[in-house]
């Protein structure tokens, strides 16, 4: 524990203080940033990643380290210098996406609002994927349209919209693709028109 | 994006149009900069703000917002009236040569062909003068050419023309017309680089289109450093476009069915591109057949037959236009019972926000997949609502991050660029595609319990994944690579499909992503060792990742080299025939690899069915060339056929469904107003995170600096924005970045807002929407909305 404070007590020196320099914390920050950069990855394993902001694309290096049992703590992300895309370089976005990565704001579990509540309750998976899945069974029975009014075959369910996706990997947005049109939805959209 | 990031760099002019790279694209824009230091490349930044982009670019246009198409058509015209276009490729690689049939006519702002009582074009009525095979006439001095016809349209763009609609300067304008005016020949090329500030308009396909037309004037589609470059803003939305995450299409492009298709036969007949000339490739329109087959089988598997039309009519057959905002005037009609939203708030895109939340309130159910709470998941509490009074079910399911799981992203650049999972996820969040995969899971289940309508295609989709509620991307990415059925080997190519059922490809463009040697998305053959890993060093790095199609880095590349096999610019060679190997050698060609070329040889652009680019176009639904409409709010009637000011042909949601009319005039809302991005936030998930917040922590709007005067405004007073459809009461900044402009005689102020802000994230007291401003109307093509111009008041609070 004591090596972790000492590394992030420099971590925040060097981060801070990087354009003003010695003067203020009366020692060479130049060199506190290299210690910290060392200890901050030593150790530790380097996955790759891509930047989840814009389309720009930039690669990531994204430092780990397994702590108690199955644990992986995310320590770093940056640039990757190899990539053809960024060369090492992101934005301030990108540069502090390990914020979004190991938010505190996360929804904790899954969450249910009944008709007129002015609360949410916690409620288990089971509960709220049983009780969707029972909705869209519902509203596909109630809105679906075999035949047009012109004897056309559609088999079309008209009550349900799926949006999203622009974060997505490829493959979940392939999937949700296959699963909603198998399940006849036409109102389908994602963040590339809007 | 034609072409891909770091291909700016061999750009010899740069025009940047509703876009802010330098702020929305810090790392992208590095290769524009590049361009610039190391080419002495220029940069026209073309914009109503002046922004960090203009402050490297070596000149800034002030624009008025969505008159985008004036500009190009401004440019089309100097560039046609001086001869300044490129002849050899436009007479070879454009339809410039076509005879267009006589029905053709635009007279007043109106093209042939539309329909009063359904307010849309039948846009079959812009037609080609065909044979009885369909193969066109050509002959480039017939009058009713496409070139001929286009000098005609755009004769009215004169340099003072431009000035009345757009604003700019005439001497202005013609300085930037004199260095595109340069680019026509073979030793220069210019690219377009955009992003959703051309898109979000009425108008917006016709805006890019208008740049399409003049780059291939040009001579610059297909080539290093050329093509129309759009920045796209989200991690993946090029991925999921692919995929089709979209009303109208299935993956890989291929168009939904419609109702009257009876079967396959019906379906590429009214769909697939149809060959025009004889020796055009057509290769879309002939693979159609054998992509959609494979589709059907790897979704529908074994029950896909050749008897069934491999269950054809499994796939639903929109009645109507179903995009955004579709979705929410279908629930304002009492239609929509529920929406799924994944990573897309509603409440804050709208447009028209305060409509979108009575939308939502419609709804018996609302179901948001979000790592964080959202303007949707919490929209029954959003101010002004009375929770009691809101009637839907709202369900959040806490999703995954990027970093929790595995998959690919796809760029700007098509490049497919693989990521690992590098950490478990938090808490109970669960993967959104294995959300999906339950919830498709428990809904078989029902229909297999309790029967209901039509189960055939829920109880037959495939889902023989090792894990069923489970599936693993990987596997995934084999599905949409596909495979030989026969042999049980995964494909090398789109090439390889087949129509008889024995292939499968869940997206035909990713076929070859992940053959046998495994995922290509995984190469790292980077910059470290650019002799062994840019051989051509044209920067492709094509051991980099994989770009769609078939690892292509730049699309059209065979209009790179000249009839003849040669590149253009032999310093910047896209592909170049070479005689000794009988094979095209470069980037991979987007050709048949070993055809020569010849006075017959296939034409240049093989998925179109005339072979070559198209300024002249039926795939639009507003015009078959570009033409200026005004804003459907705007301070100004159009000064090229005020009668005709906006776009017949764009689609006012509110009064097709009979609901009052919510657009605003200029007498109340003198005002042009426009949305935009800043540096430190994207869209709105960055409310959580605590850097970025600090760093740009509150709401605010931008006035110029003039009208501040006239209103007593100083930077810091909350003033209050209001369109006919909401308001926002935020502080100001006040800025020379905003400039009046010179409307046909009238003085318009732009008035300039940020997007990001609502009543959810970590500084909660900024709750307005920008949104709530922005008109519920979209493009006749896209339906997109119009974000980029409305109008609006301001007033000191």
């Amino acid at each position: 524990m004591e090596e972790i404070s000492r590394r992030r007590f420099l971590g925040v020196g060097a981060a801070g203080t990087g354009v003003v320099g010695a003067s203020v914390l009366g020692f060479d920050t130049a060199r506190a940033a290299e210690v910290s950069q060392v200890l901050r990855i030593e150790g530790a394993s380097v996955a790759r990643s891509v930047c989840p902001y814009c389309a720009v694309g930039c690669s990531l290096l994204a430092y780990t380290k397994q702590t108690d049992g199955d644990h992986v703590e995310l320590l770093q992300i940056e640039g990757d210098p190899d990539s053809p895309v960024n060369e090492g370089t992101l934005c301030p976005k990108g540069a502090s996406s390990l914020e979004l990565a190991m938010s505190r704001r996360r929804v904790p579990s899954p969450l249910y609002r009944e008709p007129g509540a002015d609360e949410w309750q916690q409620v288990s998976w089971d509960f709220a994927l049983d009780r969707l899945a029972a909705n869209i069974k519902a509203s596909r029975d109630r809105t679906f349209v075999a035949q047009d009014a012109d004897g056309n075959v559609v088999n079309r369910c008209e009550g349900i919209a799926f949006a999203g996706g622009a974060a997505f990997s490829s493959e979940e947005g392939y999937f949700a693709t296959k699963v909603m049109r198998g399940m006849g939805l036409v109102y389908l959209e994602q963040q590339a028109r809007v | 994006m034609t072409n891909h990031w770091r291909d700016i760099q061999h750009a010899d002019l740069i025009l940047v149009n509703g876009a802010n790279p330098a702020e929305a694209h810090p790392v992208g824009f590095r290769w524009m900069m590049r361009a610039q230091r190391e080419r002495g490349a220029k940069m026209i930044h073309t914009d109503p703000r002046f922004t960090r982009t203009s402050a490297v670019a070596d000149m800034h246009v002030r624009i008025r917002v969505g008159t985008d198409v004036a500009y190009f058509g401004g440019l089309i015209n100097y560039v046609l009236s001086n001869n300044l276009y490129h002849q050899e490729y436009v007479e070879w690689a454009t339809n410039a040569g076509f005879v267009v049939s006589p029905d053709y006519a635009f007279d007043n702002g109106m093209f042939n062909g539309f329909d009063e009582e359904t307010g849309a074009y039948d846009t079959t009525a812009w037609a080609y003068e065909t044979d009885a095979d369909g193969i066109a006439k050509v002959d480039i001095d017939h009058p009713r050419s496409v070139l001929n016809l286009m000098r005609q349209h755009y004769s009215r763009y004169t340099p003072e023309m431009v000035e009345r609609i757009t604003g700019i300067p005439r001497d202005q304008f013609l300085e930037v017309a004199k260095l595109v005016g340069q680019m026509g020949t073979p030793d220069k090329v210019m690219t377009i680089v955009y992003a959703v500030g051309l898109t979000h308009h009425t108008t917006g396909v016709q805006l890019i289109r208008s740049g399409a037309v003049l780059q291939l004037l040009l001579g610059n589609m297909g080539r290093p450093g050329g093509g129309m470059n759009a920045e796209r803003g989200h991690a993946n939305i090029q991925g999921n476009t692919d995929h089709a995450i979209s009303w109208e299409i299935l993956p890989g492009y291929l168009r939904i069915p419609a109702p009257g298709q009876r079967d396959l036969v019906d379906y590429v007949d009214e769909s697939a591109p149809k060959r025009s000339r004889p020796n055009a490739y057509n290769y879309f329109g002939d693979g159609y057949r054998r992509f959609m087959v494979s589709l059907l089988k790897t979704w529908y598997g074994d029950t896909a037959t050749k008897d069934n039309e491999y269950a054809f009519n499994y796939i639903p057959k929109p009645a109507e236009n179903s995009s955004w905002i579709s979705i929410y005037d279908s629930a304002l009609k009492g239609n929509m019972e529920g929406v799924m939203l994944s990573g897309m708030t509603a409440t804050s895109i709208g447009p028209d926000s305060n409509q979108v939340l009575q939308a939502l309130s419609n709804l018996k159910w609302l179901c948001v997949m979000d790592p964080f709470a959202t303007t949707s998941s919490e929209f029954w509490r959003a101010p002004g609502m009375n929770p009691s009074d809101v009637q839907t079910e709202v369900f959040v399911l806490p999703a995954t991050h990027w970093i929790e799981k595995d998959g690919s992203f796809v760029n700007s650049g098509r490049w497919s660029q693989w990521k690992d999972q590098v950490i478990q996820p938090e808490g109970e969040a669960m993967h959104d595609h294995w959300i999906l995969a339950e919830l498709f899971s428990r809904v078989r289940a029902l229909y297999e319990k309790q029967g209901g309508k039509f189960p055939d295609p829920i109880r037959n989709l495939t889902m023989d994944y090792a894990d069923p509620v489970k599936p693993s991307l990987d596997e995934l990415a084999q599905e949409i690579n596909g495979r030989d059925l026969t042999t049980g080997k995964r494909l090398e190519s789109f090439g390889d499909l087949l129509d008889d059922g024995t292939t499968t490809a869940g997206d035909w463009i990713y076929t070859g992503h992940y053959p046998e040697s495994g995922n290509l998305t995984k190469r790292r053959d980077g910059v470290q060792d650019p002799e062994k890993n840019d051989p051509t060093g044209m920067g492709l790095y094509s051991n980099w990742a994989w770009s769609w199609p078939v690892n292509r880095r730049v699309l059209y590349n065979r209009a790179s080299a000249d009839p003849q096999g040669r590149p253009w610019d032999p310093e910047r060679p896209g592909i170049v025939w070479d005689a000794d190997q009988g094979l095209w050698v470069g980037d991979v060609p987007d050709y048949p690899d070993d055809e020569p070329p010849g006075p017959d040889a296939t034409l240049p652009f093989i998925m179109t069915g005339e072979g070559t680019g198209r300024i002249f176009s039926n795939g639009v639904a507003d015009g078959p060339f570009p033409e200026h409409y005004e804003p459907v709010e705007s301070p100004v009637d159009n000064p090229l056929h005020p009668d005709v000011s906006a776009t017949p042909a764009a689609y006012r949601y509110d009064e097709q469904a009979g609901r009052p009319n919510r657009f605003g005039t200029s007498d109340e809302f003198p005002y042009v107003a426009t949305s935009y991005r800043l540096t430190e936030h994207e869209h709105y998930v960055t409310q959580n995170v605590e850097k970025l917040t600090q760093l740009q922590p509150e709401a605010f709007v931008e006035v110029p600096a003039d009208l501040a005067v006239d209103k007593g405004i100083e930077t810091g007073d909350h003033v209050r924005v209001s369109s006919k459809r909401g308001k926002l009461e935020v502080r100001a900044v006040v800025t020379k970045r905003l400039g009046a402009l010179e409307i046909d005689g009238k003085k318009v102020y732009q008035i300039g807002i940020p997007i990001h802000w609502g009543f959810v994230g970590i500084n909660t007291g900024q709750h307005w929407l920008a949104n709530a401003l922005t008109p519920f109307v979209g493009d006749a093509s896209s339906r997109t909305p119009e974000f980029k111009a409305f109008l609006v008041n301001i007033e000191k609070m």
